[in-house]
């Protein structure tokens, strides 16, 4: 399947071909939010023109004790792409905060592989000359900071370096992820809506045990399925197929598929909050909601639930497969919308605390959407 | 005068709002379209059409432009010294852009540093229009916040070093790009000033006076405006000749792509401005010629159907980044859906019926059964159909009743899907048809309320450019923290209809046309990005 990537030896590279097939993967996996990744592309393919391509490895392939440090952009993504990174910005977020835990970064690795955040690592794995784990902490995307596996199973987020493009840096150090999320988005304010941020620092050890492995490949593999289905005509097919084949989000379906009929909006606390109604287009009467706080979050038909997070809930247009974010949602658009599981660790019950249905002020309880088929029709 | 009329005057339901802006323009004026396949020109007299001109455009563009003009002039025995205005819409800068003719290079420079060093100019450009532009980049300290604080001082230094280094290079056309530019111009126009003090005989494209929010899109435009400058400004010097043998004395303007119009001098300094001006006076075209303000807009060509909407008497824009010759940018584009369906589209029966996308385009007058050629056409099936008398009915008197029964319904069902793609809500709306092609439409579409073909349709294009109005545009982000909601909406407000005024539009008939209010995402409750558009009738003195 790794066909385009290059393999030398048993190395695998990530080029810059690669890079429009992983950043339409990583919007697919953003769910709706996460951050259009074309800047974050071009951010890509300047470094790895200069830098080269970043190696990638696996988790397993990590000393226990190796130093991995994430990278990401924090901010506002409409920020981003008027004001896009230096990338000295990036390398000095994951140099200050070696520095600060007194070691060598070893491999860098992403923390959200939805959106743009699948990107920026790959420009800081490129630039530092260090390769990049193929892995993250969710295996699509999310809101806020604490909600990645490491915070779950006790990984402290902090120190975090947040830097912006005057590498005037802020450090912070708090006693859990959620205070850490309030601090961090308070500084990211005051220094422009666009930050660069290092923070989860981890041993070789706790990313073994507690990342969404193999995410980075699989966000290829979503865009790759998408681009080689579009040339053959049937690009949704080609991703459920994709997606069948894959450990985590083999329990996909189209859990709609009809025309946008309305679409509300708003921002509460810096989140776009809202939800998007759906009719079918099979002449048939049934009617999706989709709500959404950036991410879409639950995808309810005729009232009752058919998918919910953190499992996957993702709009793409009907005919080429396209990825939508819910700020592109548009009224009378044909679209699809696919759900799919998320990776096993992620709908344990000490996760669904962190990001599961209640978290996000749903009533529901979690349920696998492989389960609602059983539970009577949808 | 005699107007070629294939699509007939039919109106179906009654356009209650006839002609009723027309009265606001009561000039004389010639509207010229020049687009890949014909030039049109249209001689009005207040609401009056007092001729219609359309010919194939030619090799020589502007010689074709100027028979146009001489046509009208003749047909309407108006003397060219009465004509008090001439607009004129083109693809002229879109073509020549896309076809990588006639450009120049470009020096860009982008005001920024320290941020943005992770994303160059021109880095998503295709090679081929690279080599043509050069890659001649300059990155100084300069730029701002959303919030419209600096990023960093203006390395002025840096600037006039740059345009010694062009001095040098021969290079002429300038782009300036700086972040966050939209909020805040101030370093742009700095660093305008000083290239022009270094470099007396350049032409310098700021981007802020083009774009929108989008660092990348903005520049690219610059940068593209900037390589096109020449053009445009060979362009209007010619046309400014010819209107003057002509004996034509008034000004001249062009439009551009929201339907508002620019001086010939503005278009000499942005032709880029011009870029989707062609589907943009056809729409702006239909909504005079129809009287409506809110409707939706169905032009029908030979080969395509486009469909856009009206929405206050202007075109809704596009919000998606559109690409031009295979480079992003974010031009006030209207939003428009394209089909494979006109009036020479080829039908086939195997099993289902089809029509489009294939068809015989300008052959159509050869080919299609009725005038007797071999191919079964959308426009026999509209003859057999009896929705237009066109040709030889006789050649399509024998089709089985079914095949135009079906025919002429999928030709129906197909505008209805795009009409419903295209609408914003579910409450009908008027259509309007224009366009040689629409006399294949001739029964009730689902989501609309009446189906008007107004008189004069096939040239809507260049009615469309001969009513344009004049605009200005403002769209900036704003903290409410800082300030009130109330205080931003009209400061936004304010600042369109002064960019109006500055435009050239008459005080008194400047109205706020298009207002859009987008908060930023992942930010607490602050920052919100603010659209405003002013326009108004033009101004003569």
């Amino acid at each position: 399947m790794l066909n385009v990537a290059e393999t030398t030896g048993r190395s695998l590279f990530i080029t810059t071909a690669d890079l429009e097939d992983l950043a339409q993967g990583a919007a697919f996996l953003g769910t709706g939010g996460g951050g259009d990744p074309y800047i974050g592309r071009l951010m890509a393919k300047h470094a790895i023109e200069e830098y080269g391509a970043p190696e990638i490895i696996e988790a397993s392939e990590l000393d226990d004790d190796a130093t991995v440090l994430p990278a990401a952009m924090l901010g506002a993504p409409t920020v981003l792409v008027e004001k896009a990174a230096s990338g000295e910005d990036i390398d000095y977020s994951i140099k200050r905060l070696a520095q600060l835990i007194g070691k060598q970064a070893d491999a860098i690795m992403p923390i959200e592989i939805g959106g743009i955040n699948s990107v920026i690592p790959v420009v800081a794995a490129a630039r530092l000359g260090l390769p990049l784990v193929n892995c993250d902490g969710m295996g699509r995307a999310f809101p806020e900071l604490q909600m990645v596996t490491f915070n779950v199973f006790g990984v402290p987020a902090t120190p975090a370096v947040i830097v912006d493009e005057r590498l005037e840096t802020v450090i912070v150090e708090t006693n859990d992820g959620k205070r850490a999320e309030d601090l961090i988005r308070a500084a990211a304010i005051r220094m422009g809506l666009s930050v660069m941020i290092s923070c989860y620092p981890m041993n070789g050890r706790q990313v073994k045990q507690y990342a969404v492995k193999g995410t980075l490949t699989l966000a290829l593999g979503v865009g790759r399925a998408l681009s080689q289905g579009r040339k053959e005509g049937e690009p949704i097919e080609a991703l459920l197929e994709y997606l069948r084949s894959t450990e985590y989000y083999n329990h996909c379906k189209v859990l709609f598929d009809g025309k946008i009929t309305d679409l509300r909006r708003e921002t509460t606390g810096g989140f776009s909050m809202g939800h998007c109604e759906l009719a079918a287009l099979d002449g048939s009467e049934r009617r999706m909601t989709v709500l959404f706080q950036n991410e879409n979050l639950v995808a309810r038909v005729g009232g009752k639930t058919v998918a919910v997070v953190p499992d996957l809930i993702c709009i793409v247009d009907r005919e080429t497969g396209r990825p939508v974010t819910v700020e592109a949602l548009k009224y009378g658009q044909r679209v699809k919308v696919i759900g799919t599981s998320a990776a096993p660790i992620m709908r344990r019950p000490e996760s669904l605390a962190v990001f599961g249905p209640q978290a996000f002020g749903l009533e529901e309880e979690f349920i696998p959407i492989e389960e609602f088929g059983e539970r009577g029709r949808i | 005068m005699d107007v070629p009329n294939c699509c007939g005057a039919e109106i179906y339901g009654c356009p209650k709002l006839l002609f009723r802006y027309l009265e606001d323009i009561a000039i004389i004026r010639i509207g010229v379209d020049v687009g890949g396949t014909n030039t049109d020109a249209v001689l009005m007299d207040g609401n009056d059409v007092k001729a219609v001109y359309k010919a194939p455009t030619g090799k020589n563009v502007d010689e074709g432009i100027m028979a146009a003009v001489r046509n009208v002039l003749n047909m309407s025995r108006v003397a060219a010294g009465d004509i008090q205005a001439v607009m004129m819409g083109t693809t002229r800068f879109t073509n020549a852009f896309v076809e990588r003719k006639h450009l120049q290079e470009v020096g860009v420079i982008r005001l920024a540093l320290p941020a943005t060093r992770g994303v160059p100019p021109m880095i998503d450009w295709p090679d081929d229009i690279a080599a043509v532009i050069g890659k001649h980049h300059y990155m100084v300290a300069g730029g701002y916040e959303f919030d419209g604080t600096p990023i960093s001082r203006l390395d002025e230094k840096a600037i006039a070093s740059a345009a010694k280094d062009m001095q040098t290079k021969g290079i002429r056309k300038v782009a300036v790009s700086g972040v966050f530019s939209p909020v805040n111009s101030a370093m742009e126009e700095r660093a305008g000033e000083i290239v022009l003090n270094e470099l007396e005989d350049a032409s310098v494209t700021l981007s802020s006076h083009i774009g929108r929010i989008g660092l990348l899109e903005r520049e690219n435009a610059a940068i593209i405006n900037a390589s096109l400058t020449g053009l445009s400004a060979t362009f209007v010097a010619s046309f400014e000749r010819a209107l003057a043998r002509l004996k034509i004395r008034a000004p001249f303007y062009i439009s551009q792509n929201d339907g508002t119009l620019m001086s010939a001098e503005f278009v000499g300094k942005y032709p880029v401005l011009t870029f989707a001006s062609g589907p943009t006076n056809s729409i702006r075209g239909a909504a005079y010629l129809s009287g409506l303000k809110d409707a939706l807009v169905v032009d029908i060509g030979g080969t395509t159907t486009d469909i856009g909407v009206l929405v206050n008497g202007f075109p809704r824009e596009s919000g998606v980044s559109m690409d031009v010759g295979s480079v992003r940018t974010n031009f006030r584009m209207p939003d428009i859906l394209s089909v494979g369906l006109g009036g020479g589209s080829l039908v086939s029966r195997n099993g289902k019926v089809r029509v489009g996308p294939r068809s015989v385009g300008y052959r159509l007058v050869e080919q299609a059964r009725v005038f007797g050629g071999k191919q079964l056409t959308a426009t026999d099936i509209a003859v057999a159909a009896g929705f237009v008398e066109v040709g030889n009915p006789d050649a399509v008197a024998n089709l089985a009743e079914s095949l135009v029964r079906e025919t002429a319904n999928a030709m129906h069902r197909t505008v209805e899907e795009c009409v419903d793609r295209m609408k914003t809500s579910a409450q009908p709306l008027p259509l309007i048809l224009v366009g040689g092609g629409s006399i294949l439409i001739r029964e009730h579409i689902a989501g609309t309320n009446e189906v008007v073909v107004p008189q004069h349709a096939q040239v809507a294009n260049a009615i469309g450019a001969s009513i344009a109005q004049v605009g200005g545009e403002i769209n900036k982000v704003y903290s409410y923290e800082q300030v009130t909601r109330e205080e931003a909406v009209k400061s936004a407000q304010a600042e369109a209809a002064n960019q109006a005024r500055n435009a050239g539009a008459d005080e008194n008939s400047i109205e706020i046309i298009d207002f859009e209010e987008l908060p930023l995402a992942y930010m607490p409750g602050s920052a919100v990005r603010i659209r405003a558009k002013a326009a108004g009738e033009l101004r003569l003195c």
